[in-house]
């Protein structure tokens, strides 16, 4: 039986991995990776739970989150793709029109 | 038919709204259009006279609509057709029709053609409205009417400064006496809660005499200056700048009996209060004397007959103000006919005399010997003179001897004597006037003689039948005296004097019983003998003084040169007016202008410069204050702005730094607090 902690570290490390990649990669298809890394991590919490407490919800939610996570993938991908037919560009750091 | 008598004044109407509206359009149809509408007003009037004299007469109420219903005051627009405004009608559409014939020709090629017929049908209709009312209001609504076109009328020719100057001082003095006929209006309505003729008249017996002579007093300063009574006359002589035709109709013949009319159908009160009676009286005497007397000496052909109509209108209130309503209703209808046909001769000759300098015109100095030229003009124009000098069996002697008879047989024989004296001069100054304008040599000016003619028809024509009225308007309704058709016709709409009502009625009664009974008599023959030798008499004085011996008038004038010159100058009535009247007028109006000028001005002016200065204050408080205010406001938040403004880097990554940071020092904060 794999404790609780276990679970718990895993997630928080993968979270953590996550948001790194999100704040410091200038990729735009990355960092969109990224968020599905924090996203999984937080599925993994979520079963975690469900495990230890007996409880079915928990798995039911992170199907939830796996579906509106591929939704999220298909907008994000197509706005990179309207962006790159714009100009041209992946890297979000160029992406500062909404600049004082 | 009586039920048609709104279409009496419908008739003016449509002529007033043709030629005033489309004057340019219609121009010398204008006449024909005028008279033509008077013409079918006369032909209704003809049809309800004659149904009011062959029918069974009596007193008929035309409701039109109601006017005025304020709380307990009504006021209904309805038409009384009896026999006093039978007779008025007649009088008032039968001239007016034959004046507007008469002015077709008169007026022919002046610019203001259809300007004159639009005011002449005017005010035709403000008469029939004066006349038809059945309450006082609708009688002050024409009174007021016939005064706007007589002034209208009297300024006609605008351009002469005394045209305009004479229409102002007749609607200004007018208006005096209009004031008091809307105060004797006002208490006729207090003391009896109405206007309506039928119903104030049924409450005025229980008037008291002081009641009933304030009212009868009030009403009568409406009538003077209508009228032209003393001391309201001065206009009426100034009146005749205006063309002949209207001196006939308005200034003779119609407009100024209103007041005759009014205080007629005010009889039922006026005999409740005997000192208003006698204040009539007293007043027709005085101005039947005096405006005769100015009529001896003037040398305006138009001015002698002017003062003459004052002078005849004496003669009406003296006998209202002896209780002669009757006579006086009379008087009025045979002044009507001889002195129109006088007027219309008059403009006839002024009108042949076109071409003679303005200034002569109408000057009887420079007229003389137009017997030949002009025959219709002359003998219609006798024929008017001896009915107004009262030679039986004309006109003027049947009413004017009535009203003298009345005066005497009531006592009032200093009225009587007054009336007699006046009657004189009558006589004498008409025929002063014929034998200065058609006997004697010509003195009109060279050029203007070769244009010497007789009027057109349109002018002779109605100067014939007037002259045929003058003649028999007298005897056929009049004979026999006292006993007439028109006093039988006339008896249901005019009240009667009290028998006995005064002290000195008795002894009169006593004495007529001892004189031989009642008006007949001695007493009465005498009288007829007395007045026509005083109308013999004058005649043949003029006759003596203007034909057999021309070089009296200039002795007499030598003799009594002061008493010539009072009379030339009409008393100085004018100029005293001016001294009394106008001048402190003007004082007062002067010294108003400069506490207008000096105080309210430096008034508004002051407080204009407070607000000023207030304004200033107030400005430069709003600059500083209110707008630092603001301004203080938005250079604060400008300045932090620019600061604060470099946290929005755009960069995405940045922002989700900020979150995550805020996420970890809260969750801290959490755990270890």
């Amino acid at each position: 039986m794999i404790p609780m902690t276990h679970f718990l570290v895993l997630g928080a490390v993968l979270f953590l991995i996550g948001a790194m990649g999100v704040l410091m990669r200038r990729n735009a298809i990355i960092i969109l990776l990224s968020i599905e890394l924090m996203l999984n991590a937080v599925n993994v919490t979520f079963v975690g739970f469900s495990r230890h407490l007996a409880d079915m919800t928990g798995q039911v939610f992170a199907i939830f989150v796996i579906t509106v996570a591929a939704c999220e993938a298909a907008v994000g991908l197509a706005i990179l793709i309207a962006l790159n037919r714009d100009r041209t560009m992946v890297n979000v750091d160029e992406i500062n029109l909404l600049k004082w | 038919m009586i039920e048609l008598a709104w279409l009496i004044p419908v008739f003016p109407v449509i002529g007033v709204l043709i030629n005033g509206l489309f004057g340019k359009h219609v121009g010398e149809n204008a006449g024909p259009i005028a008279s033509g509408m008077a013409g079918l007003s006369f032909l209704v009037v003809l049809g309800i006279a004659g149904q009011m004299i062959f029918g069974a007469g009596g007193s008929h109420t035309i409701p039109l609509w109601t006017w005025v219903e304020a709380g307990s005051l009504s006021v209904s627009m309805s038409f009384l057709i009896d026999p006093l405004s039978t007779i008025m009608l007649l009088v008032v559409s039968g001239v007016g029709f034959l004046v507007h014939v008469y002015a077709v020709g008169y007026m022919h090629g002046d610019p203001g053609y259809p300007r004159f017929f639009t005011y002449l049908n005017l005010f035709m209709l403000s008469m029939f409205l004066l006349v038809l009312g059945d309450n006082y209001l609708v009688m002050f609504v024409g009174w007021e009417g016939v005064g706007l076109c007589s002034y209208l009328l009297i300024g006609f020719w605008y351009e002469k400064q005394s045209a305009s100057d004479a229409g102002k001082k007749a609607f200004i003095v007018n208006r005096i006496g209009d004031a008091g006929f809307l105060l004797g209006m006002f208490l006729i309505w207090t003391l009896t809660g109405s206007l309506t003729y039928t119903e104030v008249f049924q409450a005025a017996p229980e008037m008291s005499a002081a009641m009933a002579s304030a009212v009868g007093l009030l009403l009568f300063v409406g009538a003077v200056g209508k009228s032209a009574q003393i001391p309201l006359y001065v206009w009426l002589p100034d009146a005749m700048e205006g063309p002949t035709p209207v001196s006939a109709l308005i200034h003779a013949a119609t407009m100024v009996t209103a007041g005759v009319y009014m205080v007629a159908r005010t009889s039922p009160i006026y005999v409740m209060g005997p000192d208003a009676m006698s204040v009539i009286a007293v007043v027709g005497a005085l101005t039947g004397l005096f405006a005769a007397s100015i009529g001896l000496v003037q040398n305006d052909i138009k001015r002698v007959l002017a003062y003459s109509t004052v002078s005849q209108l004496g003669f009406m209130f003296m006998a209202l103000g002896v209780g002669a309503f009757t006579a006086a209703i009379f008087h009025l209808m045979t002044h009507a006919f001889f002195k129109g046909l006088l007027f219309l001769g008059s403009g006839s000759v002024i009108h042949a005399l076109h071409h003679a300098p303005e200034e002569q015109q109408q000057d009887m100095r420079y007229m003389g010997g137009l017997k030949d030229k002009m025959p219709i003009t002359y003998w219609t124009f006798l024929i008017g003179a001896i009915a107004i000098a009262g030679v039986p069996p004309l006109a003027g002697f049947w009413s004017k001897d009535e009203i003298l008879a009345n005066a005497f047989f009531t006592g009032h024989y200093t009225v009587w004597i007054m009336g007699t004296v006046a009657a004189f001069m009558t006589a004498f100054y008409m025929f002063r006037l014929i034998f200065m304008t058609f006997h004697g040599e010509m003195r009109v000016d060279h050029h203007a003689r070769e244009h010497i003619h007789e009027s057109p028809p349109t002018m002779t024509v109605p100067l014939v039948i007037l002259a045929v009225l003058s003649v028999i308007g007298g005897v056929i309704p009049g004979f026999p005296p006292e006993g007439g058709w028109i006093h039988r016709f006339l008896a249901p709409s005019l009240a009667k004097m009290p028998a006995g009502g005064h002290a000195m009625d008795q002894g009169v009664h006593l004495m007529n019983a001892a004189a031989g009974g009642g008006h007949s008599g001695p007493a009465v023959v005498l009288l007829i003998v007395l007045a026509i030798a005083v109308a013999v008499g004058g005649i043949a004085l003029a006759w003596y003084m203007y034909v057999k011996d021309t070089g009296a008038p200039r002795r007499l004038y030598r003799s009594i040169p002061g008493i010539y010159y009072l009379l030339l100058g009409k008393y100085y009535v004018d100029e005293i007016y001016q001294a009394c009247i106008v001048e402190p007028t003007y004082k007062l109006m002067r010294g108003l202008w400069t506490f207008d000028a000096k105080v309210v001005d430096g008034a508004v002016n002051g407080s204009s410069l407070i607000t000023m200065v207030s304004s200033r204050f107030s400005g430069i408080f709003d600059l500083r204050t209110v707008d630092g205010a603001v301004n203080g406001t938005a250079s604060f938040i400008r300045f932090f702005s620019q600061v604060f403004k470099y946290l929005q880097s755009g960069m995405v990554q940045n922002y989700l730094f900020v979150m995550l940071l805020g996420i970890f020092v809260m969750l801290s904060a959490y755990l270890f607090r």
